[in-house]
């Protein structure tokens, strides 16, 4: 069996391109399933559905078949006719004919390719989409790597009161209602030592909605030199903020302003201009909130 | 333009969608009588065709497009739309949805979205068409395209939500995108081995050539039910529904989470029976050993995730996911009466999840929120809105009156006949679950008790609250009306189930399933 190659020939010749499809396929499905970066596993779609194309594709080939168009010496219509016997009953009727099955055998088959188009145009379409999420959800948190996504939804809805719902919209509204939340329930959080960290995590959330904001206009001062330093940049600070909100939860005794000064130490340096403006209204901003604690 | 009636179905939408789109230059609140009035025609046009289906010999209607003919063999060049009582009762279900979602956007649009009016309703109208044409098409390839027009125009609809929706849809967008591929990946298994891409043709060729044992045909079906599966959010692959359904605008949520997976339950169904044909299906692989053993696990972990959740929105988009388990489960255990109650419940639950999502969408709108603490008291606040909520919630649990209650009734009925007793015992738990949830809700809407437990009032009449927290204080007209349609349509469905079970046995007649013992 292995002396004359059969397995070879009919693994590696006749198969080759379905073992081609089927090892993309998997690439892809695992592109988008592993990967932790939005952008691979959008990588990983591009991949997966081209497989399913090179699978269509592959099933249209037939050997020595030309295009599916009509050639001279088949036209029914066309002035190459060279057997008039044939399409003689067709002069009367002036649609195309359908062509003998001998003639036939010569083309290939259309249908796979013309499905291609529409899975192509469709694939073109899902990425296109899935791209312009992926800058919404990168202006909407700063970040593209999928763990970090999940912690920072995370904590944004730890932070946000959980008995009111998480809607962007009538933002002053929801303020008002968590007002009277809080006057309606004196009974449940009376003493003062649990309102407080309950106050200095609205602080926090406070500051981070700032830092980020900080964020975004950096990156978009620093865009317009070159964009993967930027996304570089703002990844490794945006871990670092990370770290540092960690650590001052942990130690919930320290004293508030001495972890918001570490977290402003630990920032990265400022790269340009308008950031560091920014965060020093920032500071400013911790530094006539901090008092009132 | 009455024979082609089952045309107009698709024609209204598709073209309302375009004036939307061409309205957004300038007057963007024409956009919302643009989308009911198309609603209303496509509605024209699919009652005009059951009319057409029932009055038709074989109970079927073929149209089709660009004037092909069905003369070759195998059947089928050009796209054929193939209307029989099945197809054209799930349409009527999307189309009626559709609709009363329509009449209900006008303020949640103008409210969520401001701004993006025109293409709200743009993508509003596509999604109904694709919904539609999934359920009218005769040709395989021709219900990917549909089922990827419905999955883009979702994404759309749903990341124009909070700024968490983008996220949520982008899950979305992954596991859409792999289930949609391996369906597409399916369809062309199928056609090497049958030559054609129109669904009688395939099952004609089939039954022709005993294609049963061939491995490409198992592949094929393997492939074609798993994508399917995928798309309709059961339990292994549901991650993308919760998040989604919760983080969209709420006229989103409430279009999307009746028909999105129900419709692609109606494509199982239709796979399985139409095209694959019962014999391959149910006889010939040994889905129906294992399936309903998957519903189980499907229905328990969704009831008991459902059971954890304290935010209504979140609560029913688990609900959603178990309610999916029943009708695959319906389906899979391989009964007469198991179909109909499947069918049924398609249907259904559409209805009863339009329902509470409207319902959810009115408490979101009065109280600011949909999370469990916030609701006390809220049924002296909006008692109109609470009734049709709750009427929803009953039809869940299945009480009498109710078209879930029907439904039910029929599952349980295929559950016994076919002696799968693990499908029986998990429908009970999860109805027992679900009345925990309802009556949980109805304890904190009615009764003023706290979080701890403690009950506020002081004696019966007094919930504890401020006077401008119990004041008579109703959701606008424009979303009330449309509730209360959607209950009343719980109510009257439950009330003639009947004529719809009959309509639904002269679909399943031609189909050769195992009645057990008739009664």
């Amino acid at each position: 069996m292995f002396e004359d190659g059969t397995i070879f020939n009919e693994l590696f010749i006749e198969r080759l391109n379905y073992i081609i499809y089927v090892i993309l396929l998997l690439i892809g499905l695992h592109g988008m399933i592993a990967k932790n970066n939005l952008i691979k596993k959008l990588i990983g779609m591009s991949i997966f559905q081209t497989a399913i194309i090179l699978f269509y594709v592959s099933v249209g080939v037939k050997e020595g078949a030309t295009i599916p168009i009509y050639l001279p010496e088949h036209d029914p219509h066309g002035s190459h006719v060279t057997n008039l016997e044939e399409n003689s009953s067709s002069e009367e009727s002036h649609g195309p004919v359908a062509l003998d099955a001998d003639l036939v055998k010569g083309y290939a088959n259309p249908l796979p390719h013309v499905l291609m188009l529409t899975a192509i145009v469709v694939g073109v379409a899902t990425l296109g989409l899935a791209l312009a999420l992926c800058q919404k959800i990168y202006q909407g948190y700063g970040t593209i790597e999928e763990d970090e996504l999940l912690t920072k939804i995370e904590r944004q809805e730890m932070r946000s009161n959980p008995s009111v719902a998480i809607k962007s919209m009538d933002s002053s509204k929801m303020t008002t209602v968590k007002l009277e939340k809080s006057v309606s329930k004196p009974k449940v959080s009376s003493s003062p030592s649990t309102q407080r960290p309950n106050a200095k995590l609205k602080a926090e959330a406070k500051t981070d909605s700032s830092t980020t904001k900080v964020k975004t206009s950096r990156v978009k001062s620093v865009s317009s030199k070159t964009k993967p330093m930027a996304s570089k940049s703002t990844t490794t600070g945006s871990r670092a903020s990370k770290s540092t909100t960690t650590g001052s939860r942990k130690s919930s005794a320290k004293p508030n302003t001495a972890a918001s000064q570490s977290r402003t130490k630990a920032k990265p340096k400022p790269k340009a201009k308008p950031k560091a403006s920014a965060q020093k209204t920032t500071a400013s901003k911790l530094k006539s909130r901090t008092p009132k604690k | 333009m009455m024979e082609n009636a089952i045309a107009w179905i698709l024609i209204f939408p598709l073209f309302g969608s375009v004036a939307c789109a061409i309205l957004r230059m300038g007057k963007r609140k024409i956009c919302y009588p643009v989308a009911v009035l198309s609603m209303v025609g496509a509605l024209w046009g699919g009652i005009e065709t059951l009319m057409q289906v029932v009055a038709s010999e074989e109970y079927t209607v073929s149209y089709i497009f660009g004037g092909w003919t069905l003369d070759s063999y195998p059947r089928g060049v050009g796209i054929e739309f193939h209307a029989d009582i099945l197809s054209i009762l799930i349409t009527l279900v999307v189309l009626g949805v559709g609709l009363i979602v329509a009449l209900y956007s006008k303020l949640p649009v103008m409210e969520e979205t401001p701004g993006k009016e025109s293409i709200f309703y743009t993508l509003f109208l596509l999604q109904v068409t694709g919904l539609a044409g999934i359920c009218l098409t005769g040709d395989a390839f021709n219900l990917y395209v549909l089922i990827e027009v419905a999955a883009l125009t979702g994404y759309g609809l749903i990341a124009m939500g909070s700024k968490r929706a983008a996220a949520a849809t982008f899950n979305y967008v992954i596991l859409g995108t792999i289930g949609a591929s391996l369906y597409l990946l399916g369809v062309g298994y199928i056609y090497i081995k049958t030559g054609t891409l129109n669904m009688v043709g395939i099952h004609d060729v089939i039954e022709a050539n005993n294609l049963a044992d061939s491995a490409t045909m198992q592949v094929a079906f393997i492939l074609v039910v798993v994508g399917i599966l995928i798309k309709m959010a059961f339990f292994p692959f549901h991650a993308w529904l919760p998040n989604a359904y919760c983080n969209a605008p709420t006229v989103t949520s409430s279009l999307l989470a009746p028909l999105v997976t129900k419709v692609m339950i109606y494509v199982m169904i239709r796979m399985l029976l139409s095209v694959f044909g019962v014999d391959f299906s149910f006889e010939l692989t040994l889905w129906t050993d294992f399936m309903p053993w998957l519903v189980v696990v499907a229905i328990v972990c969704a009831a008991v995730m459902a059971l954890a959740q304290r935010e209504i929105k979140r609560m029913l988009a688990y609900l959603i996911v178990a309610e999916v388990g029943y009708m695959v489960g319906g389906v899979w255990i391989y009964n007469y009466y198991g179909m109909i109650g499947s069918i049924f419940h398609v249907i259904s639950d559409a209805c009863m999840t339009l329902c509470l999502f409207l319902g959810a969408g009115l408490i979101l709108r009065k109280a600011k929120t949909t999370h469990f603490d916030g609701l006390r008291g809220l049924f002296s606040k909006m008692p109109l809105t609470m009734t049709g909520f709750f009427i929803g919630g009953f039809s869940i649990i299945g009480l009498p009156p109710t078209c879930g209650f029907f439904s039910k009734w029929y599952l349980i009925t295929g559950g016994m006949v076919s002696q799968r007793w693990e499908y029986l015992v998990v429908l009970m738990f999860s109805t027992m679950v679900m009345v925990v949830l309802f009556f949980r809700l109805i304890e904190r809407i009615h009764l003023a008790v706290s979080e701890s437990g403690e009950n506020l009032g002081h004696g019966h009449g007094d919930l504890g609250l401020t006077e401008e927290q119990t004041r008579f204080d109703e959701g606008p007209l424009s979303m009330l009306i449309p509730l209360i349609l959607a209950a009343s349509v719980v109510l009257i469905v439950g009330i003639y189930n009947q004529d719809v079970v009959n309509l639904i046995k002269i679909f399943l007649a031609e189909f050769n399933l195992p009645k057990g013992v008739d009664y």
